[in-house]
């Protein structure tokens, strides 16, 4: 007679929350967010009972006083009568500034050495090697220190520049003057200009807004040219003339805007001991632009090249196998694959020269950190409200950047099946 | 037909020619490498102008180098009575006076022995990881290396690092007396909570108690006499021993299933990655003493070295997930289908391979964090590159001088860095195992 035993009903015993991989991992969270909160819990009881020890709390107040200091670069309107919220927007432009004129030049550059140094010219390729190498494995501050230091101690100060057998002279073709404390550049001057526009807080440059409508503008009529030509080539497989559409959608605009503004530039002259004219932008900000430049596009280079590299040899000869000419081949083969594995790096390359930019402490360049960081939390004495909204402004930065990258990297990844 | 005497018949192999002038030797390969075409041979003629014109102001700034003289403008007299007037030439005499500065900063003078050797001691520590053909039992020295390193640089008393190394011992002893009683599981959690109470609770009385019986002790240093580059060697090897670890384990938290433990470690990195340094230094130069309990003040280097390493680390784990996002999900599965819980899968199969991936860019990051120990010094500590050069630089005897101080830090960093990158090199080319 067989006897049907049943399986012995497996009861919750406390041993499981150990031994069985079903609870396990719980046990292990619970703990982990334990020994987290009362990490957290002690750090915040400590705060709490510090600022009680010191009689205040956290307030944000202090940023609608007056601030009371100078600025020496300031993009929007700024008095020392401002407040410190003004402050903090002047240094977060600043370093906004400082991140966007790096970011452009660090990538031109560093596709450039990348490229050379991938070249078969020994020379050059060598040379790009050695530049690439020493700016990698040297300190970014020894740069920043090095360039402003000779910018400072080494250029002729602005009087050397007078006389019938001046001293110093004006680089390029007369356009731009080195001394020790600016660099006076040519700069655009509008005849008709527009003014600004008050929107709420903020002032908006019409002139400025006007030209980079028409960049954009002409870029993206000129998209749409491309776009019909192709389409039609899809349809007919002849190709119509776009070339002369192009350079009209590309620059008419610009002229355009050219005519009705009257731009034209303002050439930086010696008017007694010093330069007027142009715009005279302080060493520490061509200096801080300078270093973070070429450091960064050391890496730009390494990572240009060895996304160029990573295409296989094989998709080249596959592509000249179709009987693809080798522009062709560049733009519609090894381009798009290399870009995907160059952008990513890329970016956060961008990330880090923006995060690299508070360095600007070394030569006094009035960025986020030195406002807001600096003699704001100097003179209010809120070091924590002060560094808990630096913080928060540079992680808001970042995120908005590597958000973006994210978007891009979901958008050219590999359809695998 | 006859041909054995027909005399138009070659009957042995002309000698080989000599192949052109131009399709060999040094003409072929500048041919081939240097004037190829238009683009080629403007190319090489920029490059040898710009190498030309470097030399050509360099060379003769450096062949006039002054290395005995008290100051600058003593130096210039040299090198003007040398060469005539308005020469220029290098002032490396300012390094040779200012030489004990930069490399130990404020330490006390009669006490340079102590950085020399714990200097000579971390490359005997470093050497058997680096290369494993020494004996394994080096590493034993290895890892009893920080505390006798934190015993040289700061000196105290002995018993301080020894009861700061007895909780490891502690922990294993714990874990041993645990394991037979209770298992593996609880033998772990005994390994490292006993470890932490000891430290905690009993190792400062302990090393005290040890101390008034048996006083050995060295002179103590405080750590704002710390300076120039056994500065930024502590701050960097200690950054580095500590960051590796600490990212491997937040790299794994970050891959983990567990919702809490991934939503921490994702937290966390990419806060720590989203400021920067610079910021977390002012933190915990300014803002740490709020986070603590009342009247705590702890050491300024303990603080930096605790920053640097969640820094590098967070960094670290990006550059291992990496890596262990490029391992086929063959692997996992294997591991698992050997029956190995998720400890040894990652010890045996996991790490090993995702560690190798990861070479350079955990090696880079290190390079990173070595350069960045100069920027301590917007925190008031006094870091080889600007922190003294200022200091050298503000001196009446050195006004002025700019090019021989930065050069000399700058070529020092460089020999460090280039040498950890050609390493990775090294190891990479190592532990390849593929087959191409």
């Amino acid at each position: 007679m067989a006897v049907v035993t049943e399986d012995p009903k497996a009861g919750f015993r406390l041993g499981m929350l150990i031994y069985d991989t079903r609870y396990r991992s719980i046990t292990i969270q619970i703990v982990v967010l334990f020994l987290f909160m009362a990490g957290a819990a002690w750090l915040i009881d400590n705060l709490i009972r510090n600022l009680e020890a010191l009689g205040r709390g956290i307030d944000f107040g202090f940023l609608w006083n007056r601030a009371g200091y100078d600025i020496n670069q300031t993009l929007v309107e700024y008095t020392n009568d401002s407040t410190h919220a003004r402050a903090m927007l002047v240094g977060l432009l600043n370093t906004l500034l400082i991140a966007f004129l790096g970011c452009i030049a660090a990538t031109v550059l560093g596709v450039i050495a990348g490229v050379l140094r991938l070249s078969k010219n020994w020379v050059v390729g060598r040379l790009m090697t050695v530049y690439v190498e020493i700016f990698r494995n040297i300190p970014l501050l020894l740069w920043i220190l090095m360039i402003y230091t000779i910018f400072t101690e080494a250029l002729p100060a602005p009087n050397a520049f007078r006389g019938e057998n001046p001293a110093a002279s004006m680089a390029l073709f007369d356009t731009v003057a080195f001394t020790n404390r600016y660099t006076a550049i040519p700069w655009l001057v509008f005849d008709n200009s527009l003014g600004w526009l008050q929107l709420g807080p903020i002032w908006l440059n019409l002139d400025l807004t006007v030209i980079i409508v028409a960049l954009v503008g002409g870029f993206l009529i000129n998209r749409a040219i491309l776009k019909r030509a192709t389409r039609i080539q899809e349809a007919t497989g002849i190709r119509p003339t776009t070339w002369w559409q192009s350079l009209i959608a590309l620059f008419g605009p610009i002229i355009l805007v050219k005519f009705v503004l009257g731009t034209h530039f303002d050439y930086p002259s010696l008017q007694g001991f010093n330069f007027t004219g142009g715009l005279q932008v302080s060493n520490s900000l061509v200096a801080l632009w300078l270093a973070l430049t070429l450091y960064t596009a050391a890496f730009i280079a390494e990572i240009v090249r060895g996304g160029i590299n990573a295409i296989s040899r094989g998709q080249t000869e596959a592509a000249f196998a179709l009987g693809l000419r080798p522009g062709r081949t560049m733009s519609l083969i090894i381009l798009p694959q290399a870009m995907r594995v160059i952008i990513p790096p890329l970016i956060s390359q961008y990330l880090n020269l923006t995060k690299n930019s508070s360095l600007a402490i070394a030569v006094g360049y009035m960025d986020l950190r030195g406002t807001l960081g600096g003699i704001t939390l100097n003179q209010t004495g809120r070091g924590l409200e002060a560094m808990l909204l630096l913080m928060l402004i540079y992680l808001l930065i970042s995120l908005t950047i590597s958000g973006a990258m994210n978007v891009y990297n979901q958008s050219v990844k590999l359809k695998e099946r | 037909m006859n041909t054995s005497n027909s005399t138009f018949v070659r009957t042995e192999m002309l000698p080989q020619k000599a192949p052109p002038i131009t399709e060999a030797g040094a003409v072929k390969w500048m041919r081939e490498n240097l004037f190829s075409s238009p683009l080629n041979v403007l190319l090489t003629v920029l490059g040898v102008g710009a190498v030309a014109y470097l030399v050509l102001h360099i060379a003769p700034w450096l062949s006039r180098s002054v290395w005995n003289a008290a100051s600058l403008t003593e130096c210039r007299q040299i090198i003007e009575a040398r060469y005539g007037e308005g020469a220029t030439g290098a002032c490396w005499a300012v390094i040779r006076e200012r030489w004990p500065q930069y490399l130990f900063g404020f330490y006390p003078q009669h006490l340079y022995w102590r950085p020399v050797l714990a200097f000579v001691l971390l490359c005997v520590a470093v050497a058997p990881v680096l290369f494993d053909k020494l004996p394994r039992k080096m590493l034993w020295f290895s890892l009893i290396y920080p505390a006798v390193g934190f015993w040289l640089l700061w000196g105290g008393s002995v018993w301080v690092p020894v009861a700061a190394l007895a909780g490891f011992a502690i922990g294993y002893v714990a874990a041993q007396v645990v394991k037979p009683l209770a298992g593996t599981i609880l033998a772990t959690i005994a390994a490292v909570v006993t470890p932490v109470l000891w430290w905690l609770f009993l190792a400062g009385p302990a090393a005290d108690a040890v101390h008034s019986v048996l006083p050995i002790a060295l002179e103590s240093v405080r750590s704002r006499e710390f300076g120039g580059f056994i500065l930024a060697f502590t701050i960097g090897f200690t950054g580095i021993a500590f960051s590796l670890p600490l990212g491997v384990m937040l790299a794994l938290g970050r891959q983990s299933d567990m919702f809490i433990v991934n939503k921490l470690s994702v937290g966390f990195i990419e806060f720590i990655r989203g400021v920067p340094l610079i910021t977390l230094l002012f933190t915990a130069s300014l803002l740490l003493n709020y986070f603590l309990p009342p009247g705590t003040d702890f050491d300024i280097i303990l603080r930096v070295i605790i920053m640097v390493v969640l820094f590098a680390a967070a960094y670290i784990a990006e550059v291992i997930r990496g890596g262990l996002a490029a391992l086929p999900r063959g692997q996992y599965e294997a591991a698992d289908a050997l029956g190995l819980d998720y400890w040894k899968a990652q010890r045996l199969i996991i790490m090993p391979q995702a560690l190798k991936i990861s070479i350079p860019g955990i090696v880079s990051t290190f390079i990173g964090l070595f350069k960045d120990t100069t920027l301590v010094v917007f925190v008031g500590l006094l870091d080889p590159l600007k922190g003294i050069t200022d200091a050298v630089r503000a001196s009446t005897d050195w006004k002025g001088i700019y090019w021989e101080p930065y050069i000399f830090v700058g070529t020092i960093f460089f020999i460090f860095c280039f040498g950890m990158s050609r390493y990775s090199m090294y190891l990479e080319s190592k532990l390849k195992t593929d087959h191409r």
